[in-house]
């Protein structure tokens, strides 16, 4: 089988968000990009199925610009065999959702995995989206996922728990735990990634729907107020009282 | 034209968050001098349904097509799209669930609308631009986005806006069929599991929520954090490696890689605060941080706080709350 699983570049975990001056944009400087933390489930499990089926390419695929091209090679060191990049700065989930399917679509890929979301813009959308343009299923966001010759089973999250969903390939999901143990590169792994293809391609299509007017930070909190230990219950008053939560 | 809002409906009731949804588009509505109409997804009783009224939803259409009951991606987005089609909405208000930004994120595209999620504020709407605030970068940061087109899709985040209620105002429903067929339910469940929820609070749709990490020390001692949670009517929840070594189910872990909370109130006990925790967290209302280390980093994110044992406070706690009522 043919997976096509779809990485975007986001800052590391731990960054500091700030923006440029004028808040019109994510201020980058400093800042270590890594792999969307949810898409290392997408190709762990593209790689295991794989492998399990005895057969098949693992093709990784982002937008974005060059900049993004140390964590292609580090998703190529984890397992995947090729990978794509389409050339442009993505400007929001339509954009890049027009890429993947018109890259899907001329490649023939059979399963499409993407992370739940971007833990940048935290849009959850482009998997619906590609789903939506490719006129095939969607399952988002998926605990789990098994093949069996052309069909999958899924779990889908829904709130307060899940669906098995069985859907024929082709197929995208968004992927996240507890799918699998996402892998991390092996010495040979990054030797053998620096030979793999990386094809870079233009975009296919320019449109977006969305722009950012202005970023802007969450209001600081106001400073703790600390309830002694001793008189821990008068707590439970205070958020009756004080805060009117309870 | 109209706005249209999807309402999640769950055993013959709208989900509270459902009722922010709505509470929001009949507000937009309100601006754009037009109405609210909704259409339900879900298990929904007409007598619920009509009670929409006090959200300022005039209409609601309701397909009673009993495969609707599970959540199915294919079927909802066709009717959602026919009930669009219907009432010629320019804009569709969803809840920022599983089930709306699946849904939301194709309709979208069918419907050539510009879409936006986990938005926590009305639009504005100066100078012909409409502009939605929304959370980004896990809870770090916000974005005011400019949706184009005459089509939009918002995808309303929970707990960010007020519900309303006006007592006796009732929505008219009406019987509307989007004509599905069974190629619309390709991806619909062959079974569906719910959780075990402590008190029957589920975690994404909570108001309060106690929440334990490894100060807990294991599993055995989640007794503590269930005993306040049930006297406090909240839903448990946990850290990443608490639920990485199987002391709670992988649905509690909430943070930048679990689920994104935003209770009223959000207790965390033995929890250091670690960014990637703080992310799923620090749009909660009101923080409590119970820790035994003064230096904690979840105390500069925290409303209120107790230096202490997470042992000897919580019971301390549950005592309290059990006197209050
Ligand atoms: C410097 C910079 C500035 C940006 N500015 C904006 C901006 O202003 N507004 C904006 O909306 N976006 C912007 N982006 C793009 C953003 O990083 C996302 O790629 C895109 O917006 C989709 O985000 P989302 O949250 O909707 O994705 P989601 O729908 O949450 O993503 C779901 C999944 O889709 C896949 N995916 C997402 N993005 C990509 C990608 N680029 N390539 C391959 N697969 C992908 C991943 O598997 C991901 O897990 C910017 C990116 C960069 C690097
Ligand atoms: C990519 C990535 C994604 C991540 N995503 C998430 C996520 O989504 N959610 C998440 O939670 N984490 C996430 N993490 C992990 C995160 O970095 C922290 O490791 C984790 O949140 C720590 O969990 P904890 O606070 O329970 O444990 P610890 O950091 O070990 O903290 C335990 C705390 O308990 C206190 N304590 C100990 N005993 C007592 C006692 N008797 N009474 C009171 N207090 C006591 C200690 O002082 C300490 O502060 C992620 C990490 C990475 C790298």
């Amino acid at each position: 089988m043919k997976f096509l699983v779809c990485i975007s570049n986001v800052p590391d975990t731990t960054t500091k968000i700030t923006f440029t001056p004028d808040n019109k944009e994510f201020n980058k400087a400093g800042v270590q990009f890594v792999i969307n933390p949810w898409d290392e489930y997408a190709l762990t499990r593209a790689i295991e199925l794989k492998e399990a089926q005895g057969g098949g390419t693992v093709t990784v695929l982002n937008v974005g610009e060059a900049d993004t091209e140390p964590n292609i090679r580090k998703a190529l060191a984890i397992g995947a065999d090729d990978a794509i990049r389409v050339n442009a700065h993505p400007k929001d989930a339509f954009f890049v959702a027009q890429q993947i399917a018109n890259i899907a679509k001329d490649g023939g890929y059979d399963v499409i995995l993407m992370g739940k979301e971007s833990i940048d813009y935290n849009g959850f959308q482009v998997h619906g989206m590609v789903g939506e343009l490719l006129g095939i299923p969607t399952v988002a966001p998926a605990m789990k996922l098994d093949m069996s010759g052309n069909t999958a089973t899924l779990e889908r999250e829904i709130e307060g728990g899940k669906e098995i969903v069985e859907v024929n390939a082709p197929f995208v999901a968004s992927c996240q735990q507890p799918m699998c143990e996402p892998r991390i590169p092996n010495m040979r792994g990054i030797m053998t990634a620096r030979t793999k293809p990386l094809k870079v391609v233009e975009a296919t299509a320019d449109a977006a729907r969305t722009e950012v007017a202005a970023f802007a930070l969450p209001p600081q909190k106001q400073g703790v107020k600390l309830i002694p230990a001793e008189s821990a219950g008068d707590l439970i008053k205070l958020l009756r009282n004080e805060a009117k939560v309870i | 034209m109209s706005v249209l809002v999807v309402v999640e409906c769950d055993g013959g009731e709208v989900k509270k968050s459902s009722l922010e949804v709505a509470s929001y588009g009949s507000q937009v509505a309100q601006m754009l001098g037009t109405t609210a109409t909704a259409v339900a997804v879900g298990e929904a009783t007409e007598a619920n349904l009509a009670k929409l009224g006090e959200q300022g939803i005039t209409k609601v259409l309701h397909d009673a097509e009993p495969r609707l009951k599970d959540f199915v991606n294919g079927a909802y987005t066709k009717l959602i799209a026919a009930a669009a089609q219907k009432e010629d909405a320019k804009i569709i208000v969803l809840a920022n669930s599983n089930i709306g930004a699946s849904v939301g994120s194709r309709l979208s595209i069918r419907l050539q609308a510009s879409i936006a999620t986990n938005v926590v504020e009305l639009p504005k709407t100066d100078g012909g631009s409409f502009t939605v605030k929304r959370g980004a970068f896990s809870g770090k940061a916000f974005a005011d986005v400019t949706l184009a087109g005459d089509r939009k899709i918002i995808a309303v985040k929970k707990n960010s806006i007020e519900a309303l209620h006006e007592a006796g105002k009732t929505a008219q429903v009406e019987s509307f069929s989007a004509q599905l067929s069974d190629a619309d339910f390709a991806d619909a469940p062959k079974q569906v599991v719910m959780q075990d929820q402590a008190g029957g609070i589920l975690l994404p749709e909570a108001d309060l929520v106690v929440s334990g990490g490894r100060g807990m020390k294991g599993p055995e001692n989640w007794n503590l954090i269930e005993d306040l949670a049930k006297a406090l009517g909240a839903a448990t929840a946990c850290s990443k490696p608490v639920s990485d070594v199987d002391w709670r189910p992988h649905h509690e872990h909430v943070g930048q890689t679990g689920i994104t909370v935003s209770p009223n109130l959000y207790i965390a006990c033995g929890i250091s605060g670690a960014i990637q925790h703080l992310a799923g967290v620090n749009s909660s209302k009101v923080i409590v941080v119970i820790n035994k280390d003064p230096e904690a980093p979840f105390f500069k994110a925290a409303d209120y706080g107790i230096v202490g044992d997470v042992f000897d406070v919580l019971p301390k706690l549950t005592q309290a709350v059990k006197e209050l009522n």
